[in-house]
């Protein structure tokens, strides 16, 4: 028969038993609907879990130290051949990292423990400054308030435990004013021969001025922004970079950088400098180049991997959950067919006597199983959507009560509305093979004389 | 073993049913010839064997011994898929109790064969208007056939069963489920298509007198052998 005939025939025919077929169809649905359900929730937590991650900065930022420097990462330094004596990492050496290839921005890292004054009463903190480019992370997702003005602003957005501390109503300290204490290095020339004894042949140092700044509240942040590797500390107050580097507020390596006898100046030297690379995927290739120029690089490559393993596992656990459903719906396709071969006996029979080859018989069956799966899968798929839609709206109602963030819970993408109507389709195909070739075997003579 | 002139050549056809322990000899050891434009009548009692004869003609079962040939075609050597080919294009089949299948209106169970032989969708109009003109029946074609009266539903019958032109006409019954007067305008149909397409019918029945009445000849069958052949005197038809 025709592929348009067979069609035709195997319509009819399920729209003669509407109900039993529609019954049938619809266990098929349920089945995929908690499958595509399922895994939809599988694939919305590792995008929410990726999206997270690449906003932290973790894994698509390198941190760059001088080679020289005593604070070296956590984990054992990679031993370098190199002969080139260590070079500072100072404004120079910036620029030549901004021009390496997939570099999306380079920073220092400023952070220093400071004092804070609000309503008079002093607070101890450490302050951070933020790049430009966090603006748009997706890091301040979801702030109170707004992100800074401009790249100096005198503005500063607080860590959320630090606002409850100096207020009982955080969200009330949004428009006022503190006062940022901190220490301003200046620095003191190499003393020269005409200088006191006590100088001798000693390198210059420089002396710490207090200093205060006035900055406005105009945010306030649930967590600190990459607060990864690389902190002394998770920061609670944030102001822009450019406003904290102006500060030239003294830092961790200038009291180092005295005692190992580096004569200080007033060209800068960064601490570390962080790297940030397009996407995680250049990260390797960075680190290679950064080390090339004589510098230190680290960064946290690993550990995305093994999310991405970990996520496999998860979904592959779901999908045999939410394949369960779809298997006990199998049995009704089988047993929707096997029905049908008794009800429809002599139909058969008159179609072997009209001329029809066993293969046709089984081809109109195997249609009927695969428009029943079809259909199904199409029900199924808008269903598990729904379903993962109604899911992450209890979930984020929930969120809102606990005054959190809403979330994107549930995900499907393209493979997964396309697999999950293949799926179907073959469940169901292999649901018909045994009725298929039951009605196919039919003896004609059997089946006319049967009344 | 056939020439043009002959339909169908049975030589030694015996069918065998084993029930339990015991086996029955349906069709025991018949040879017969039907010749091409022969309507031939195959009478006998139930059980006789006549239907079962009729069935291994029309392909739908295989002799346990003997040869079967039709058209020059030896049905024993056919595998499954070229007797389904034989049974559309060389058999036309019609049956007591009319097998029409209930949820089709009559001119989608008479295209339903042309849909088995994969006849071109543009063609199968025309083709079903034809068949229904040769049964004489144009109204009514959009509804069912428990619709209809039992003569008019084995009007649909034969004409689904001619709509692939085939050669021979196998009858089961066909005025079985029908009054007398009934049935003897369908076996005048039948008459006609015989002269008018030069076809070959065997019709399987156990009333003599129409059998005498419109068939050229009869074979009479008892316990699955032939019992004996005759000629219908020519006034007896006319």
């Amino acid at each position: 028969m025709k592929p348009r005939d067979l069609t035709d025939l195997a319509l009819r025919n399920l729209r003669e038993a509407v109900l039993r077929n529609a019954l049938t169809t619809l266990g098929v649905a349920v089945g995929v609907a908690s499958l595509v359900a399922m895994l939809s929730l599988g694939v919305g937590l590792q995008q929410l879990a990726s999206k997270r991650l690449s906003q932290s900065g973790l894994f698509d930022t390198i941190f760059v130290t001088a080679r020289n420097s005593f604070r070296g990462p956590g984990r054992p330094q990679r031993q370098t051949v190199s002969d080139k004596p260590p070079r500072p990492l100072d404004d120079a050496a910036r620029k030549e990292l901004e021009k390496l290839a997939n570099v999306i921005e380079v920073y220092p890292q400023i952070r220093f423990f400071t004092e804070v004054r609000y309503n008079t009463k002093p607070y101890a903190t450490v302050v951070a400054g933020m790049p430009e480019s966090s603006r748009n992370s997706g890091a301040f997702d979801g702030m109170q308030g707004q992100y800074f003005s401009s790249p100096n602003a005198n503005e500063a957005i607080l860590q959320i435990e630090f606002a409850k501390e100096l207020s009982d109503k955080p969200s009330s300290l949004v428009g006022q004013d503190l006062v940022l204490r901190y220490a301003e290095r200046q620095v003191i020339p190499a003393a020269g021969p005409d200088s006191g004894a006590n100088s001798g042949d000693m390198p210059g140092g420089f002396s710490v001025v207090p200093k205060e700044l006035r900055l406005k509240i105009i945010g306030i942040v649930e967590t600190e922004p990459a607060a990864g590797y690389g902190g002394y500390g998770n920061a609670r107050l944030l102001m822009p970079l450019q406003t904290a580097s102006t500060l030239r507020a003294a830092q961790v390596n200038d009291l180092r950088d005295i005692v190992r006898g580096d004569t200080p100046s007033d060209k800068i030297t960064y601490p570390s400098l962080s790297v940030r690379a397009k996407s995680a995927t250049h990260v390797e290739a960075l680190e290679t180049s950064i080390r090339n120029l004589g510098f230190n690089a680290f960064s946290l490559l690993d550990a995305s991997k093994s999310l991405r393993t970990f996520f496999s596992v998860f979904d592959l656990l779901l999908g045999i959950f939410g394949s369960l459903a779809l298997a006990v719906a199998t049995l009704g396709i089988v047993n929707t067919l096997v029905m049908a071969i008794l009800e429809r006996r002599r139909e058969i029979g008159v179609l072997k006597a009209l001329g029809a080859a066993d293969s046709d018989v089984q081809q109109l069956f195997f249609v009927e199983a695969g428009v029943m799966g079809l259909l199904g899968g199409i029900f199924g798929v808008a269903f598990g959507w729904l379903l993962g839609r109604a899911i992450t709206f209890g979930t984020n109602l929930y969120l809102k009560r606990q005054s959190l963030n809403a979330i994107e819970l549930s995900s499907v993408p393209w493979w997964l509305v396309v697999g999950g109507l293949a799926f179907a389709v073959l469940v169901s195909l292999v649901a018909g093979l045994y009725p298929a070739s039951r009605a196919a075997r039919l003896n004609p003579i059997d089946a006319l004389r049967y009344e | 073993m056939t020439d043009t002139a002959t339909a169908v050549q049975l030589d030694r056809v015996s069918r065998h049913y084993h029930m339990g322990e015991s086996g029955v000899r349906a069709v025991d050891e018949v040879s017969l010839s039907v010749a091409t434009g022969e309507f031939l009548a195959l009478l006998g009692s139930s059980g006789s064997g006549k239907s079962t004869l009729l069935n291994l003609i029309a392909g739908l079962d295989r002799p346990t011994s003997g040869a079967i040939h039709a058209h020059g075609q030896n049905l024993a050597s056919l595998s499954s898929l070229d007797l389904a080919r034989y049974r559309r294009n060389t058999i036309g089949m019609i049956f007591q109790s009319f097998n029409l299948l209930p949820r089709m209106t009559l001119e989608e169970n008479i295209e339903l064969p042309l849909r088995l032989a994969e006849v071109d969708h543009a063609e199968r109009p025309s083709r079903v208007r034809e068949a229904l003109e040769r049964v004489r029946l144009t109204h009514r074609l959009g509804h069912r056939p428990t619709e209809l009266s039992g003569g008019e539903q084995q009007r649909v019958a034969i004409a689904r069963a001619l709509v692939n032109r085939p050669k021979i006409l196998l009858a089961d019954e066909p005025t079985g489920n029908l009054d007398s007067a009934t049935g003897e305008a369908i076996l005048s149909l039948l008459r006609e298509l015989q002269g008018g397409l030069g076809m070959t019918i065997v019709m399987v029945t156990h009333e003599r007198r129409l059998a005498e009445h419109f068939a050229d000849r009869l074979a009479v069958m008892g316990d699955g052998k032939l019992i004996s052949i005759s000629a219908v005197p020519k006034g007896v038809v006319e």
